[in-house]
């Protein structure tokens, strides 16, 4: 059973349909009482089966899918909402940051491996190398702070490249161990490095940019804004920024040769695609978005240790690129708001959360392997070349 | 476009030979083979047929001899290389990606024609659309010479599609490069053999439209051999056995020896 929507009206009702979870996720950020937030969540997940069962989800995530510039200006639209609502909300405002950084995190993943294969268990050093990156350039008074944001992806860049030459060489379980090693060296090499502060870790100064200072809190006549909000709508750029790159490269032709590389490098290489070449432009192109973001994070909290960047963070990185979907994006932005919050909000669970992501992947991957938003048919240059069938050929 | 080195051969192996371990899967071949003509290449299952595919392709490098393509060596050079150089094939057990649909397919194929830079990629997003147009009703009109209807199902996975179709596609994709010389690697294998004979007619059909290309075919089935093949060579142990028409090696007292083990 579907629920049949026309073609014309789908920008639209994905629009509204994006905008009415503003609402929600209102209630859900707001909500003090662990109660509160259980209910929220079992009607949420109550409404989806509902929907579901009345093919009213799949034709909502059709229309969204295929209507995507209008359901990504509605998500950015209803984030800019939020970051209104609770202006003067530290909490919830770097709650909500979090989730625009980590969602940047995990695009970088995606690239590398929903897209090219190659598997990265080091997620977090990456995000780490950007912020300690940004913490020691930051110290310069004269560097500008947009050059500190790249320059912690360049740094990402620059120390995945180490890894290059084995991950070329070994595929599969190989590869994995290779980045979690790494993963666990750096955390060993920043722990036992005084210039980087060791095992106490460093102050990050905050942002600023064309002279705005983030760390400073505003007043509009009678309105307190939080200087959270300054770093939330940067976050929102960064991801809005990730988000149309990342797209556009799995429309275009690079898309395609990752997509090959992914599925059968030996055929590829029949067929001109230079598999290490597309392998390398992949894991640098993640790590730097994953760099990226980790600089801009660091500044945002101000104070980074390398127990940040464990290999279990790395694992939380992982665990949201599978549950919401091998190679797709929109799961995976829905995944990392439910991995980074619900621990927040339900602070039961909080002292279980490592537990309950695992069951919580164990049981995706036995039940449903494609994640929450399974990976859609690849589609060369965005939408459907509508009206290509009956004049295509020439 | 013929053959470079004025009038010599296409393709020209000299003691090609591949070993792994103890096993010498392809043991001295040698061969010419002009422009424009269609190879058959025979011989018992462990010959060395495929072993000559994935040498000449250098998916494994050759453990000795060398292979001239069009007067320039393609030994040793990575797989992309021999791919620019205009050798395309298919695989015995069909390598499609069967989560992308058979646009997506063929358009693997097509790699040395696209763009893949990044700024093109990105930003000229109007370039991308207008090579995008052009490279689909390429691969359409090539879908429409094997199978017409085909050619409207452009964007279904080819996981969905039946397996004749999926062969189909996968000589598609060797194609639409617009190769100097293709090899198929039994492209009748599990087929009945109305759809082996409909195959076979494409095939010829296709080298009708596209002038001199060059065909190496593997098959098992005698009658597709006899029928499209202009010269043959048998394989037997790594070895060829004898190389002549179909006619003169199916007369062949060794080649019945190997195939049929008649004395």
């Amino acid at each position: 059973m579907t629920v049949e929507i026309p073609a014309g009206r789908r920008p639209l009702v994905a629009t509204l349909a994006v905008l009415a979870s503003a609402p929600v996720a209102w209630l859900f950020l707001r909500a003090e009482s662990e109660l509160a937030v259980g209910a929220i969540l079992a009607a949420v997940v109550a409404a989806a089966a509902v929907a579901g069962r009345f093919g009213l989800l799949g034709s909502l995530a059709r229309a969204a899918v295929e209507s995507e510039r209008a359901t990504s200006l509605a998500l950015a639209g209803v984030v800019v909402i939020l970051v209104a609502v609770f202006h003067d909300d530290h909490f919830v405002l770097l709650l909500l940051a979090k989730v625009l950084l980590a969602a940047v995190a995990c695009l970088g993943l995606h690239v590398q491996f929903g897209q090219a294969g190659v598997v990265n268990f080091a997620g977090a050093a990456f995000f780490g190398v950007g912020g300690y990156a940004a913490a020691v350039l930051a110290a310069h008074p004269g560097i500008p702070h947009l050059f500190v944001l790249l320059a912690g992806g360049m740094a990402a860049a620059l120390v995945g490249s180490v890894l290059l030459l084995p991950l070329l060489r070994t595929r599969g379980h190989y590869a994995a161990l290779i980045t979690i090693a790494f993963g666990l060296l750096f955390r060993t090499f920043i722990e036992v490095n005084d210039a980087l502060g060791g095992p106490q870790g460093l102050r990050v100064e905050g942002l600023r940019l064309l002279g705005w200072r983030f760390n400073d809190n505003h007043s509009l006549g009678d309105a307190e804004f939080s200087f959270y909000v300054g770093y939330a709508l940067a976050a929102l750029a960064l991801l809005a920024v990730a988000f149309a790159v990342v797209r556009r490269l799995e429309t275009s032709w690079v898309g395609l040769a990752l997509d090959a590389v992914r599925l059968d490098e030996t055929a590829a290489g029949c067929f001109g695609i230079a598999v290490p070449r597309w392998k390398i432009a992949a894991f640098t192109l993640g790590n730097f978005l994953t760099g990226v973001a980790g600089a801009l994070s660091a500044m945002m909290t101000g104070f980074i240790a390398p127990n940040n960047f464990t290999f279990r963070e790395s694992l939380v990185f992982v665990s949201i690129v599978l549950l919401g979907g091998l190679g797709n994006v929109w799961g995976l932005t829905l995944a990392t708001f439910i991995v980074v919050v619900l621990p927040e909000k339900l602070q039961v669970i909080q002292e279980y959360r490592y537990l309950l992501f695992a069951a919580l992947v164990i049981a995706v991957l036995i039940y449903r392997p494609g994640g929450l938003v399974p990976r859609a048919l690849r589609r060369s240059f965005g939408a459907a070349p509508r009206g290509l069938g009956e004049g295509g050929a020439a | 476009m013929t053959a470079a080195g004025a009038g010599g051969p296409l393709l020209s192996c000299r003691g090609l030979s591949r070993r792994f371990g103890g096993l010498l899967a392809l043991d001295g071949l040698s061969f010419d083979l002009p422009a424009g003509r269609i190879l058959g290449l025979i011989g018992p299952n462990g010959s060395g047929k495929t072993t000559f595919f994935n040498v000449l392709t250098d998916i494994y490098p050759a453990s000795e001899g060398e292979v001239l393509f069009a007067g320039a060596a393609v030994t040793g050079l990575p797989p992309q290389a021999v791919y620019r150089a205009g050798i395309t094939r298919t695989f015995q057990r069909s390598r499609l990606c069967l989560p992308l649909s058979i646009f997506d397919n063929i358009m693997i194929g097509n790699h040395a024609r696209l763009d893949h830079g990044l700024w093109f990629n990105l930003v000229r997003r109007r370039a991308l659309g207008r090579q995008f147009r052009e490279s689909w009703g390429a691969a359409r009109e090539l879908v429409q010479i094997f199978d017409p209807p085909l050619a409207d199902r452009m964007l279904e996975p080819v996981g969905g599609i039946p397996m004749i179709d999926r062969r189909r596609i996968e000589i598609c994709r060797a194609l639409v490069s617009r190769p100097r010389l293709l090899l198929l690697d039994e492209p009748s294998a599990g087929m009945t053999q109305d759809e082996t004979r409909r195959l076979m007619d494409d095939i010829l059909e296709v080298r009708r439209r596209f002038g001199d290309l060059t065909i190496i075919l593997i098959e098992h089935e005698m009658s597709v051999i006899e029928r499209v093949t202009d010269r043959c060579i048998v394989l037997n142990y790594g070895r060829k056995l004898c190389e002549g028409t179909y006619a003169e090696v199916a007369g062949d007292a060794q080649v019945r020896q190997a195939y049929l083990g008649l004395t």
